[in-house]
């Protein structure tokens, strides 16, 4: 298969002052769940429904050589080039591309944007054609294991049969165990990084403070913002600067900015952003809302609070591995307070418990959770090599 | 296929391993504890189409062994042997690594349950060379092979031949065969399991599997 990935171009139309419409947006799409409704987790049926997505690469003539990149939370299918909103580079462009770790030379890339996403595949921004408006809370809560399932569509769609590689880092590592547990079959290798089994206690509270103050801001409307032709960017930008802060830790916080003062010599005796710290989250959190829908940002969080695979199988993790024939390697980061090294470890010994094939690497970094997504030469090298090792094996058949 | 595994692989084996190397046979099931860089580990995936896993304390240890293609997790006796299933290795080898557990006894009894077969090898610091430097200097032994002082040594729980021999007696633990090896890990003619091992022996090897 040939494959274009849509690409750099000039940020498209922008619709009311938000992310552009998804027939703006460069890359590939397809729809499903028309003749056959799609069945949630929540037990209602979604169709039909578009799922966005890109690829990076070239599928082989046995179509051996495919591998999944799963996006976190407020990623998206733009891995590996400039990213047609914003302007700046893919996300993951420093694991992903011709000659990278993960290289586009060899093997044929794939990542589409998550279900209840808001760059092309349906979300509560898309219109119902039940009623011709914009979904907003009417649209079904989703889950880890519905995104998961309407990626198996999309690689039956392909034609693949078996991916190489599963792989992504936070949510994106809940659907690459998620992918594993549910088609342990289709899964040669599956690589989740920096991500747990389950949601913590901790995770949760902190997606709650995040969904509060959007659903707080009076321009949020109920949900409904978009009919009203407004947008909750306020309560979106605290969620964010509150997210962000979850996603360093205190010595990179501290290396970056430490007490250091935004453009003044001394303090203000006011409410003004005096330290740096703060001039930079409110910058997160408003070019933020520059590409993320505030209705998208609850339904994305609820399915990782959701996500427990434990859950799913009478409460013991490692009945989720039984048998299972995946080469796994996990990674997870010193620093990273958000999905700690324990929440790795735990998937490790579930792993083992099921006689399963694991490797694992706890990086040593100081740039907390989104350690996965920088410069991390460890990391990069040690993946280099499971995928490496995992080739090898899979040429010579086991 | 992985260069450096290859080259790990074609490279010579230090002969403890080696000797380790020699009692696998081709396709077992093999957990490797304490693995190291990968040496042992590489040496029978290529060499003898091995399913070879292996658990490694040391950061830098897991990552040239992933970075190389093997399935290492980062992990220690002590803490990582109790999740595995019974009998689901043919070899459990644990080299020169009791010595450093805090468990000696639940690890070995571990190794035995997971594994249908354990190699497990240590110093012996019945050797006479230890006994005669406490003897003579009154000093804990610092030798060739034993380098650390009294209070930076990882090896917190030493044993001699005759000690280990008791501990697997009361622990239900069979010696299928046993091996006498000098500092520098080739074999002893005599036996393994003897008073004069337990004094000549400066290390020692033995297969164990549970009665």
């Amino acid at each position: 298969m040939s494959v274009s990935s849509g690409g750099p171009a000039a940020a498209p139309a922008m619709r009311n002052g938000l992310a552009p419409a998804w027939g703006d947006l460069p890359g590939h799409r397809v729809e499903f769940g028309r003749d056959r409704p799609f069945r949630l987790d929540s037990g209602v049926e979604l169709g039909p429904f578009t799922v966005a997505y890109q690829t990076y690469g070239r599928l082989n003539a046995d179509k051996s050589n495919a591998i999944l990149v799963c996006h976190a939370l407020t990623g998206d299918q733009y891995v590996a080039e400039t990213h047609p909103v914003t302007g700046k580079p893919g996300w993951w462009e420093m694991l992903v591309g011709p000659g990278q770790v993960v290289d586009t030379e060899r093997w044929f890339v794939i990542c589409a944007n998550v279900l209840g996403g808001c760059l092309g595949t349906s979300g509560p921004r898309d219109i119902d054609p039940a009623t011709g408006q914009p979904w907003g809370l009417s649209f079904p809560v989703i889950t880890i294991a519905d995104m998961v399932r309407s990626q198996k569509l999309l690689i039956e769609h392909l034609g693949i049969e078996k991916l190489f590689c599963v792989i992504g880092g936070s949510m994106g590592g809940m659907q690459v165990l998620q992918w594993a547990t549910s088609y342990p079959d289709r899964v040669f290798s599956a690589v989740p990084i920096a991500t747990a089994a389950r949601h913590s206690a901790q995770n949760i509270a902190f997606h709650e403070v995040g969904r509060q103050a959007i659903m707080a801001d009076p321009d949020w409307c109920g949900g409904d913002y978009l009919q009203q032709g407004r947008r909750p960017g306020a309560g979106l930008a605290v969620a964010r600067m509150a997210a962000h802060i979850t996603y360093l830790s205190e010595a990179a916080l501290h290396r970056k900015f430490g007490r250091a003062l935004q453009d003044r010599t001394g303090l203000s005796y006011g409410f003004d952003a005096d330290f740096q710290v703060e001039s930079y989250l409110r910058h997160q959190g408003s070019t933020f809302v520059e590409r993320f829908d505030a209705n998208s940002y609850l339904y994305i969080t609820r399915a990782m609070d959701y996500f427990d695979i434990a859950a799913e199988h009478g409460g013991v993790l490692a009945n989720a591995f039984r048998g299972s024939p995946t080469r796994f390697c996990l990674f997870s980061f010193t620093s990273d307070w958000l999905f700690p090294t324990s929440e790795s470890r735990a998937v490790v010994h579930a792993l083992n418990a099921a006689a399963a094939n694991v490797s694992f690497v706890e990086i040593d970094s100081d740039k907390g959770h989104d350690a996965f997504l920088l410069d991390e030469p460890e990391f990069h090298a040690t993946l280099r090599g499971f995928l490496a090792g995992c080739a090898d094996h899979w040429s010579r058949g086991r | 296929m992985s260069g450096v595994a290859e080259r790990a692989a074609a490279a010579a084996l230090r002969v403890d391993l080696q000797i380790i190397a020699d009692m696998i046979p081709e396709g077992a099931r093999v957990l490797d504890v304490g693995c190291e860089d990968g040496a042992l580990l590489a040496h029978l995936v290529r060499g003898k189409n091995v399913d070879g896993r292996g658990v490694e304390l040391s950061q830098a240890g897991v990552n040239v062994c992933v970075s190389n293609g093997l399935s290492v997790i980062q992990g220690d006796a002590d803490t990582d042997l109790g999740g595995y299933p019974s009998d689901v290795f043919d070899f459990v080898v644990l080299s020169q690594t009791l010595q450093a557990t805090r468990d000696p006894k639940g690890v070995l009894a571990d190794l035995v349950r997971i594994g249908r077969r354990a190699v497990v090898s240590f110093p012996n610091f019945g050797h006479w060379r230890v006994r005669w430097h406490l003897l003579t200097r009154g000093r804990m032994p610092v030798t060739r092979h034993l380098t650390y002082q009294w209070y930076d040594t990882p090896n917190i729980h030493f044993c001699t031949i005759l000690d280990f021999l008791a501990l697997c007696g009361e622990i239900g633990v069979e010696i299928e065969r046993g091996l006498a090896l000098d500092e520098v890990g080739r074999v002893q003619p005599y036996s393994a399991v003897g008073r004069r091992a337990n004094l000549m022996a400066a290390q020692a090897m033995f297969v164990l599997r549970r009665r």
